[in-house]
């Protein structure tokens, strides 16, 4: 079990809502700092990487587990 | 470092066809762009404060109807009275079932996110709108302001 500082559960949620959820997350988060991240829309996997590399928060992990997929995104 | 710009058009006023314009808008924003949306014609039925767009079958061959009907039913029949209310009432069970944000949420993310709503001056005058039936915060004006924003933009998108 990696650790993070923060978890949103966008479980349920459809584009671009877990996005857009990560997104509000990270902006009440400081620097260094991890969110975890539940989502059950598969998009979300590239999506979450895509907005890795556009907004320069580090994408640590992608993970698939039973039809859950979990990210870790550190705040840049 | 100065931020990416989106510039959209939005110029249809169906359940369907609102949905682009605020899903890419509320996308750009939290990836960092400036964002501006340019609201003309029917597009304007999108800043309602209630939002009242339905989903029309009718001359809309590519829309999934549920138990086959698209196979069997007569393209005639999609102008039966009562249909774009029932097709828009079951397309917005799929969405909520599917866990997609209503247009209305989507469009209060958008502004959450500062993104800019521009309403088109001419339009509102030609339909004879009233801006009290428009939500707040948003600005009246010409092609001319759409360029303004637009022409500095890196991304611009009619819908």
């Amino acid at each position: 079990m990696a650790d993070f500082d923060q978890e949103l559960d966008a479980s349920g949620l459809n584009c671009p809502l877990p996005i857009l959820r990560a997104k509000k997350s990270l902006a009440g988060m400081s620097a260094g700092q991890v969110l975890h991240i539940i989502a059950t829309d598969p998009g979300s996997v590239k999506d979450f990487e895509a907005f890795a590399k556009q907004t320069g928060n580090e994408l640590m992990e992608s993970k698939e587990e039973g039809g859950k997929f979990t990210f870790l995104i550190k705040k840049a | 470092m100065s931020n990416k710009k989106l510039a959209i058009i939005s110029t249809k006023g169906t359940l369907d066809w609102g949905y682009p314009p605020f899903i890419l808008a509320s996308t750009a924003a939290a990836l960092g762009y400036d964002v501006e949306i340019f609201f003309t014609f029917y597009g304007l039925q999108l800043l309602k404060k209630k939002i009242n767009v339905k989903v029309s079958p009718l001359g809309n061959p590519g829309m999934p109807m549920p138990m086959g009907m698209d196979k069997w039913f007569p393209v005639l029949g999609t102008a039966i009275p009562g249909m774009e209310s029932i097709m828009t009432m079951m397309m917005k069970s799929k969405m909520k079932a599917k866990g997609v944000a209503s247009l209305e949420d989507l469009r209060e993310l958008c502004i959450e996110a500062d993104v800019k709503i521009v309403a088109c001056q001419m339009t509102v005058d030609l339909f004879d709108m009233s801006p009290s039936d428009f939500i707040d915060g948003i600005e009246y004006g010409g092609a001319a302001t759409f360029f303004e924003f637009a022409g500095e933009a890196d991304i611009t998108l009619f819908i």
